[in-house]
């Protein structure tokens, strides 16, 4: 009887475990059965074209290329913006917050990682957007920028809690062997806590910027949606993500249009497939110290 | 174990979806139900979807069937004689009377409703008036600054809607000559961010259904429209979309193969109808008197 009971509790947990396996190779066998057909009509080379017009009375074109750079302009400012606060923000929480700093702090974070990403969005547009209009003299405030703070906010919770469990695994051997060779506090933590916790702070930077380029909701409502090719963080930029979200719902099943989506998923994927590789190999090299 | 939950899942799934399907073709192998079938224009889908479903609400015995694919569609489909009524936002080529009255079939234009489209600045912009052409080459991107219409020397912010939306392609075929849109347009996830985004912005300009620019309110200004550049402009309303002398608008049609009798007359009555026309203002779009 408790051998049985073993065996199913067992198969279920090994199956609910394996799950997301499954669905990721269904996710990729999916993505790739959509978008094979572009290859040979019109050409697997028409995806690298400079412009993006999916909708024409002459020529359809369908580049991918300012929607990779929009997608990586917005990521790498997002990135930039949360590196700091995250940082910062969970050195101080770790290291030198009290308790009562802590149990004050740490709730506040949680509720920040918690807020739908489409009221961010409608945040930035309404209250975010004029005001960066306001401070750049710029035209319109929805640009590449505006897109990178909110999701820098979205980002920063994720990469305050995994650098935080980063600071606080350093063996406390370490902070004390600091101090009782004399360095100060501020020494301690910047040339022995940090250095030590680098590699999981780094995986967690990679793992903010996972969140980042496969946001969605927010971008598609403040960065303008424009596509060309820009690295100016003051112009408005179409991103992978938007573009997919925005075209697909009226897209004619099948044609080049629906394919060239599916291309832009699989892209998509790739980049954060490699950006989350790179985070768990620097998390793994972290562990084995 | 969870496999086998899984396969029972989805064959479950699979079950129910057949189940609707098979209810569906037995619905329609009644004899006492009356049908209507409706097919074209994608502009005008939703609002017949709404016309059918009140009136199938009004009449149980009647079932009607609404499909998209575009106005040409639709009246090939009406000259093949597989609709009974053509939803249509153009009128009827000659070259397709031609070959309808060679198919022995007399289209019956039936006018609906009208759709009209207010292009929108900034109220702080000092422009009040353009012509089609000069909207045209803004949206091309051959006018950049407002100094080429006449207007201080400030760089042109473009926004339009997603190219998945029907107005951005009656846009582009009414008012661009067909041209594409410029890289620099930005293209905005809904009417709402549209009016948004010009009441911050003021040098913005954009284009949103006559509905929703009256109910903005004074949040936006809606331009005089000029036909060509001797004539007078023509500012956007119920009254001017309805008499035709507002230039970005166009009739909704009906086309049917002669007059109309059975349930179709009765489905055309009750669209011309009070109850139908109200419909008609519901759904954003002009009653025809």
């Amino acid at each position: 009887m408790n051998t049985w009971r073993d065996k199913v509790i067992y198969t279920i947990l090994v199956g609910s475990a394996s799950t997301s396996i499954f669905i990721v190779l269904l996710i990729f066998f999916f993505l790739g059965k959509e978008a094979l057909p572009f290859i040979n009509d019109p050409g697997f080379s028409g995806l690298f074209n400079l412009r993006w017009i999916p909708v024409s009375f002459n020529k359809e074109i369908f580049g991918l290329i300012p929607l990779i750079t929009g997608s990586v302009l917005v990521t790498l400012l997002a990135t930039i913006l949360m590196i700091p606060f995250g940082v910062l923000g969970a050195i101080y929480i770790a290291e030198i917050a009290t308790g009562r700093e802590r149990s004050f702090l740490k709730p506040f974070i949680e509720i920040l990682a918690g807020i739908p990403s489409v009221v961010i969005g409608f945040f930035g547009l309404v209250v975010l957007s004029p005001i960066i209009k306001d401070i750049f003299g710029l035209s319109t405030g929805l640009t590449a920028i505006t897109g990178a703070i909110l999701l820098a906010l979205m980002a920063v919770p994720t990469v305050i809690t995994v650098s935080e469990d980063a600071i606080q695994s350093v063996p406390g051997a370490y902070r004390e062997a600091s101090l009782a060779l004399g360095a100060n506090r501020l020494q301690t933590i910047f040339r022995i806590i940090v250095p030590a916790a680098l590699p999981g702070i780094i995986a967690a930077i990679m793992l903010g910027m996972g969140r980042v380029i496969g946001e969605t909701m927010a971008v598609l409502m403040v960065t303008g949606n424009a596509a060309k090719i820009t690295f100016n963080p003051f112009d408005s930029v179409r991103t992978m993500t938007a573009t997919i979200a925005a075209e697909m719902g009226e897209v004619a099943f099948g044609s080049h249009h629906y394919q060239a989506l599916f291309w832009v998923g699989i892209f998509l994927l790739i980049m954060t497939f490699f950006i989350n590789l790179i985070a768990q190999q620097v998390l793994k090299k972290y562990q084995m110290r | 174990m969870l496999k086998k939950l899984f396969v029972i899942g989805l064959s479950l799934m699979i079950a129910s979806l057949l189940l609707v399907a098979c209810s569906r073709t037995g619905k329609d192998q009644k004899s006492s139900v009356k049908y209507i079938t409706i097919k074209g224009s994608d502009t005008m889908v939703h609002l017949a979807s709404n016309w059918a479903e009140v009136y199938m609400d009004k009449h149980k015995d009647v079932d009607i069937s609404v499909t998209g694919g575009g106005s040409g569609t639709g009246i090939a489909a009406l000259l093949n004689g597989t609709t009974d009524i053509c939803i249509a936002s153009r009128k009827i080529k000659a070259k397709e009377e031609s070959l309808a009255t060679e198919k022995g079939i007399t289209p019956n234009e039936i006018a609906t409703s009208r759709d009209g489209i207010a292009v929108v600045v900034n109220p702080e912009n000092l422009i009040n008036e353009l012509s089609i052409e000069q909207i045209g080459k803004i949206y091309i991107g051959a006018y950049t600054s407002w100094q080429d219409v006449g207007g201080p020397d400030e760089p042109i912010v473009i926004l339009s809607r997603e190219s998945s939306s029907g107005t951005y392609v009656f846009f582009q075929k009414r008012v661009m000559s067909k041209k594409d849109y410029s890289q620099e347009a930005m293209l905005m996830p809904s009417t709402s961010a549209i009016i948004q985004s010009i009441s911050q912005d003021t040098w913005a300009i954009g284009y949103v259904g006559l509905g929703y620019g009256v109910q903005a309110g004074d949040k936006v200004k809606m331009l005089g429209v000029k036909n060509d550049v001797e004539s007078p402009a023509i500012s956007p309303s119920v009254a001017s979309v309805q008499d035709a002398s507002y230039g970005i608008a166009r009739p909704l049609y009906f086309y049917t193969n002669g007059i109309p009798d059975g349930a179709t007359k009765d489905f055309v009555n009750f669209v011309l109808s009070d109850e139908g026309q109200a419909i008609v203002l519901e759904a954003g779009y002009v009653p025809i008197n």
